[in-house]
């Protein structure tokens, strides 16, 4: 809290300081890159690979948006972040736009004066327990002792789910990621929980994976997003159409491969707004006719971003889960391209 | 005359007898084991007990150490190789050699750059070091900075040139009036170098890093062990000079010196060193507009410089208070003024006694550059930290890597601390 307020007051004072400042869209154009604020390494999300070149699934989105204003997914200066120098780069102007898999919250929208643009993750906190323990549910946990991360929201709602079903457990405090998988694999705790993308990637790791299970209960919701300053919403269109062009992209079935064969010959028209052929939507948003296409063709649509990166063929094994299309039943959905 | 008593005893020896061996248990190992392993029971049982922690440790690394995999692609190739043996995974310091001694930014054609400014570094710092060495060596000495920035940065040449004019005009103008006055020839001096640099800057015509012969590289592409090095030699070497500064300034008898340099050092002793880095990598980009941003590197090296100045102040203060009050008041009985005082008498003695504590403060510092890893600098904890653990092939590499780092990190801080030992026997001229 005592952080949120001292972050609040940083970001009104860059605010201020910032406000002068052209649009970004236009600096952005001038500048020739586009500054994204990405994590220093989170695995799946954002690293660079031996040869120095960032990979990742939010790495993707500021490739994405890069191609649609750049013309160019290699024009982005990635600029690493860490969980605590984040807001203020964002705030003080040193980037552009954020996709650090930062959680939306009210707090963070509304207090640090940040716009939210979209979800491009749909995380929550689930446990991992070995399969050795015979357990399906979490509600068979009582009494259990937990491997925990001090001082995060996770530790929060772990201690609400068990009070509000009324079972008892043990914390094993930890500092770090890397400390709770040495602890877990030592036996120290029955269950390690975290959110469920970085336990799927911690699983990853193990030696025997197949020891270890998920469980199906998810007890928070994390929509990770990319986003922009408050107040520059020229900007913050583009961010987030850039991003729903993506998604709509991959529930027309547009994708890298077709996306040109797609463009020139499609008796759909929603697909022809999306690719530019039709309507003037590219104009709108102050980019050229071939925006979308760009941005589609630099990484492939959202489906292809996620298998490519974190899906079931990685060595992280993300399932889609909640980051389905809402036509599979899943929460991802963009507003139409109309 | 000889055979006076020749019969009086039955037998003279006239030749020596030879040597026989010590007996078995007071030569070689067994002698040695004898007086420093197994003295007395007490002794015993403590060689035995530590044998034992020994071999605890032993066991379980020795296998791990030897029996590791140098060649692979992935934490998962690791374990095929092994297939369930115990073993470590040295294969991730040889793929991500490059990135752990250089970042992950700084191209790899340059790599030769930051190498050869390495290597010319200990050309530089030798006559300062060993001062049996030529001192014409020193004129490199002073030169280097200019060279070392020009390979690491590259970009126009111009620019290392014009700080090295600058600083020699600055110093012609000190030497010009300082035999006038200390405080005309100082300022004096900085009035010069920075009217030379400003007039300088103009000159230099615009694009002339772009197709300049050294490709530049910019302050963020920085990285791994390189970056802690940089930071730790330009910050030690430039925090002993104003450390000095700010000692003597402390002791001063002018009351506003006196006062700013107190508060200096409170100041920044009292303030955690993170603290001060958030500084400079948070706070100072709300205090300039956004284009004209003085470089992060800059920033960092200030704020830590200013860091271990404040400390080593305080132990050449402790240096200048252990010298006898005769010392000072017989470099007043000699005439000479206040500058000559302290470089001919002073400062010689009491730098001798503070040799023990600039080390530790300069072992303490070179370790402490691995902070600049918490704002999202990649030097060599924060490439290990951060890219290396968090890409799909090496996520899980803990013990090789940090261990790697420690091996690194040792070799520099025990190196320096050989050094000083050397040095204080060096210059030892009591008889204690």
């Amino acid at each position: 809290m005592k952080k949120s307020v001292i972050l609040g007051a940083l970001t009104v004072a860059g605010l201020s300081a910032g406000a002068a400042a052209a649009g970004t869209l236009d600096d952005v154009k001038a500048r020739g890159k586009l500054n994204c604020g990405v994590t220093t390494g989170l695995v799946g999300f954002a690293a660079p690979d031996a040869n120095g070149e960032w990979k990742g699934f939010d790495v993707a989105v500021c490739r994405a948006i890069a191609a649609a204003v750049l013309n160019d997914p290699t024009a982005v200066e990635f600029v690493p972040t860490t969980g605590k120098t984040r807001f203020t780069a964002l705030a003080s102007g040193e980037i552009d736009v954020l996709a650090r898999n930062t959680t939306w919250t009210f707090s963070r929208d509304v207090d640090l004066k940040f716009t939210f643009v979209g979800v491009n993750y749909y995380d929550g906190q689930g446990f991992m327990v070995p399969k050795a323990l015979g357990v399906s549910s979490a509600k068979d946990l009582d009494g259990a002792t937990v491997c925990i991360q001090t001082g995060t929201t996770t530790e929060l709602n772990l201690a609400d789910f068990f009070r509000a079903n009324n079972i008892s457990y043990e914390p094993v405090p930890i500092e770090t990621n890397a400390e709770a998988q040495q602890q877990y694999l030592a036996g120290a705790c029955d269950v390690y929980t975290t959110d469920a993308s970085g336990l799927a990637a911690t699983r990853a790791t193990f030696e025997a994976p197949g020891d270890h299970v998920l469980l199906p209960e998810i007890i928070s919701k994390e929509p990770l997003g990319p986003l922009v300053r408050h107040g520059d919403d020229e900007w913050g269109d583009v961010v987030r159409w850039t991003l729903n062009a993506l998604i709509t992209a991959e529930e027309l079935g547009v994708t890298s491969a077709n996306v040109n064969e797609m463009a020139a010959n499609t008796g759909n028209p929603e697909v022809a707004r999306l690719l530019g052929t039709e309507g003037t939507l590219g104009d709108m948003l102050g980019l050229d006719a071939e925006w979308s296409k760009r941005a589609i063709a630099a990484g492939g649509n959202y489906g292809e971003v996620f298998a490519k990166n974190i899906g079931e063929e990685t060595p992280i094994g993300l399932a889609r889960g909640l980051n389905a299309q809402w036509t599979d039943g899943g929460l991802i959905y963009s507003p139409p391209f109309r | 005359m000889s055979d006076t008593h020749a019969q009086t005893v039955a037998f003279v020896r006239e030749t020596e007898i030879p040597e026989a061996a010590p007996p078995y248990a007071a030569t070689g190992p067994v002698k040695w084991m004898r007086e420093n392993l197994f003295a007395t029971p007490a002794n015993a049982l403590l060689t035995v007990v530590a044998a034992y922690a020994i071999y605890l440790i032993l066991a379980p690394t020795l296998p791990w150490i030897l029996n590791g995999v140098w060649t692979a692609n992935s934490l998962a190739e690791c374990r095929e190789i092994l297939q369930g043996a115990t073993g470590a995974c040295f294969a991730v310091l040889t793929e991500r050699w490059p990135q752990l001694l250089f970042g992950f930014k700084y191209p790899s054609e340059l790599y030769w750059r930051p190498s050869l400014a390495f290597v010319l570094l200990f050309v530089a710092v030798a006559p300062v070091l060993f001062f049996d060495l030529p001192r014409k060596l020193l004129i490199f000495t002073g030169l280097f900075p200019f060279i070392a920035y020009y390979l690491i940065w590259g970009g126009t040449i111009f620019v290392p040139i014009l700080a090295l004019v600058g600083c020699l005009g600055g110093y012609a103008v000190y030497q010009r009036f300082v035999t006038g006055s200390f405080a005309a020839g100082f300022f004096g001096g900085i009035a010069a170098a920075l009217l030379i640099w400003y007039i300088g800057g103009l000159l230099i015509p615009d694009g002339a890093s772009e197709n300049a012969m050294l490709t530049p590289v910019p302050s963020r592409d920085l990285g791994g062990f390189m970056l802690n090095m940089m930071l730790g030699v330009t910050c030690v070497s430039l925090s002993i000079p104003i450390g000095i500064a700010l000692a003597l300034g402390r002791q001063s008898s002018m009351p506003l010196i006196k006062v700013v340099c107190v508060v200096f050092i409170e100041f920044i002793r009292g303030v955690p060193l993170i603290t001060l880095l958030f500084v400079a990598s948070v706070m100072l980009a709300y205090f300039f507009p956004p284009d004209s941003t003085v470089d992060l590197f800059l920033r960092v090296v200030i704020m830590i410089t200013m860091f271990s100045a404040a400390y080593i102040a305080e132990v050449i203060r402790g240096g200048l208070a252990a010298l006898p009050k005769g010392q000072y008041e017989a470099a007043d009985s000699l005439g000479l003024d206040y500058p000559q005082a302290m470089r001919l008498i002073i400062l010689p003695q009491a730098l001798k006694i503070s040799i023990p504590g600039i080390v530790n403060v300069a072992v303490g510092l070179f370790k402490d550059t691995v902070l600049v890893s918490v704002i999202s600098m990649f030097d060599l904890l924060g490439m290990i930290r951060g890219p290396i653990l968090a890409s799909t092939e090496w996520n899980g590499v803990y013990w090789e890597l940090l261990g790697f780092a420690s091996l690194l990190f040792f070799v520099v801080c025990y190196g320096i601390s050989q050094y000083s030992q050397w040095l204080e026997r060096r210059l030892a001229t009591d008889h204690r």
